[in-house]
């Protein structure tokens, strides 16, 4: 069929609508997405007869064992959550600020120092960055992070956070139009307080959504906390979520406390489109 | 001693850029209250000039003093010198997320550590002068380009400054707005402000300006009275250059 319709179409003159012998584009078109169609609906139907729904229910949204979770995933998990990833986040920027003015800064091994810094702590992986600060103790003598395990965690986000953050607030610092350092210096202002009253503001404000989205990539890495060993009072979301599987010898806390990630991460993605929106707008 | 003192003087200012002279060897000085215009084709020189005044451009070698300080000198407090100047940029530059009232107010909040109250007087005071009181409290994308620049003019005055810097202040304007700009500087002129201006606009080069400067090529070619520079020039390259600027659409090609 498609030869009969090749071999047709160069003797047709140009511009003449074609004939009722072939398909249109479109109609092709339509065609195949029937075929899509049918084929997925075909597919779900299949799964569904497929799947055994009395043993998966058992397994992963299991009444009761759900019921066990309340209060304290929120109560419990969900702050630990919180509270090891905005104490990251709070960390990480600010130390991914000093890298930034540090990268873009005339003292060459302050270059050096950021460069280093940053290479490193972006080319390893989060959990090597946790399994390096449970060994801390053994390494430094005496040495105890501050805050506990709290702080142990804190920690852990800080130091890979602050890598990515770095970058990302060096690209806003370098957004922020030259003029604008000049102006200020044309006032009689400093470097440092040009820096401090007028360009970082602006970096900050550049930074916004990709920083919202590095919060999202810091609340699932706060995951890893769980490989401090971490227990009781501290545990966050995917710990707890792990240990009362293990308890109860069933998936569903794992997909409930999914559903709690997901619960902050897509408000927080819709934020950050938001604000990419707004920003686009006020340029 | 010559006994007044000159509000800007160069001697033998050059600036490179790499392998490029810009600026090779300009003698000039600015007296108190004189307004002078710097005219010239792109590429001259006069914008760098401009800048090596307060120093945002390093000057090669020579020496810029103002008002009896060497600004040259390395141990200089060069923020402290740039407060008696004032400057104004192409792309106005305006801080954008600061409303009209606190571009205006912050340098002297932060650098001539003024009081609020007062900050705020002088803000508003300047900002009547260049016509845009009641613009206070807007941001600056929400204003024309015209506006823009009266607000970096009321911003550089409110520091007040010695000297004023002009860097092509209309060039990046549309046409029917140069008009309201031009005015606030001439306003400035008669008041007796000390200005140095570099401009395309002929116009208000032969009006306000006590004397006009052409450059080319990194070098003044001539320097006099306004009216002898722009109406009678001595130089050919001078003569040239106005014939392209006032007559345009009769340039030999």
């Amino acid at each position: 069929m498609t030869d009969h319709l090749k071999a047709a179409e160069p003797s047709r003159p140009a511009g003449t609508p074609s004939g009722r012998a072939g398909l249109s584009p479109r109609k092709k078109q339509r065609i195949s997405r029937a075929v899509q169609y049918v084929v997925l609906a075909a597919l779900v139907v299949f799964l569904a007869l497929r799947v055994e729904w009395g043993p998966l229910g058992q397994n992963f949204a299991k009444g009761e064992v759900a019921g066990e979770m309340f209060p304290d995933l929120f109560t419990v998990a969900l702050k630990n959550t919180i509270i090891y990833s905005v104490g990251g986040f709070v960390f990480a920027f600010l130390l991914g600020l000093v890298f930034a003015l540090m990268r873009m800064s005339s003292v060459r091994p302050y270059r050096w120092i950021a460069v280093a810094y940053i290479e490193i702590f972006r080319g390893l992986p989060a959990l090597l960055i946790f399994l390096l600060i449970l060994f801390l103790p053994l390494a430094l003598p005496g040495f105890e992070v501050p805050g506990g395990t709290y702080g142990q965690g804190i920690l852990g986000l800080t130091v890979v956070g602050a890598a990515y953050m770095a970058e990302t607030l060096r690209a806003g610092l370098q957004a922020v139009p030259k003029g604008q350092m000049e102006a200020a210096r044309s006032l009689g202002m400093s470097h440092a307080r040009a820096m401090v009253s007028i360009v970082i503001p602006q970096a900050v404000r550049i930074v916004i959504p990709p920083t919202t989205n590095q919060f999202v990539a810091l609340l699932k890495d706060s995951s890893l906390v769980l490989f401090l060993g971490v227990s009781g009072e501290y545990v966050e979301l995917t710990k707890f979520g792990n240990d009362m599987a293990s308890t109860y010898a069933n998936a569903t806390p794992i997909l409930v406390v999914g559903i709690t990630y997901l619960l902050v991460t897509i408000p927080l993605g819709y934020l950050a489109s938001r604000l990419e929106r707004r920003q686009a707008k006020g340029r | 001693m010559s006994g007044v003192e000159h509000a800007v003087e160069i001697r033998d200012l050059h600036k490179s850029f790499g392998e490029l002279e810009v600026l090779k060897g300009i003698d000039f000085s600015v007296e108190p209250g004189q307004v002078v215009c710097v005219i010239g084709p792109s590429g001259s020189g006069k914008s760098t000039l401009l800048r090596c005044v307060n120093l945002l451009e390093q000057p090669t070698s020579g020496r810029v003093v103002l008002e009896g300080i060497e600004l040259t000198d390395p141990d200089v407090d060069l923020d402290a010198a740039r407060r008696r100047v004032g400057m104004v940029f192409q792309q106005f530059n305006l801080f954008p997320h600061m409303t009209v009232l606190e571009n205006v107010m912050i340098a002297q909040r932060r650098v001539l550590k003024r009081g609020k109250a007062e900050a705020d007087r002088v803000a508003r005071e300047n900002l009547e002068k260049v016509g845009i009181a009641e613009k206070c409290d807007a941001y600056p994308a929400q204003l024309s380009g015209g506006q823009q620049q009266r607000v970096a003019i009321a911003r550089a005055l409110a520091m007040n400054p010695a000297l004023m810097l002009f860097d092509e202040p209309t060039s990046a304007l549309d046409p029917e707005l140069v008009g309201d700009v031009l005015a606030v500087m001439r306003k400035l002129a008669e008041e007796g402000m000390t200005m140095l201006v570099v401009t395309h606009e002929m116009a208000f080069a032969r009006d306000v300006a006590d004397r006009v400067v052409f450059m080319d090529g990194g070098v003044i070619v001539e320097d006099g009275p306004a009216a002898q520079v722009i109406g009678d020039p001595q130089q050919e390259r001078t003569k040239a250059f106005l014939r392209r600027v006032l007559d345009p659409t009769h340039t030999d090609v």
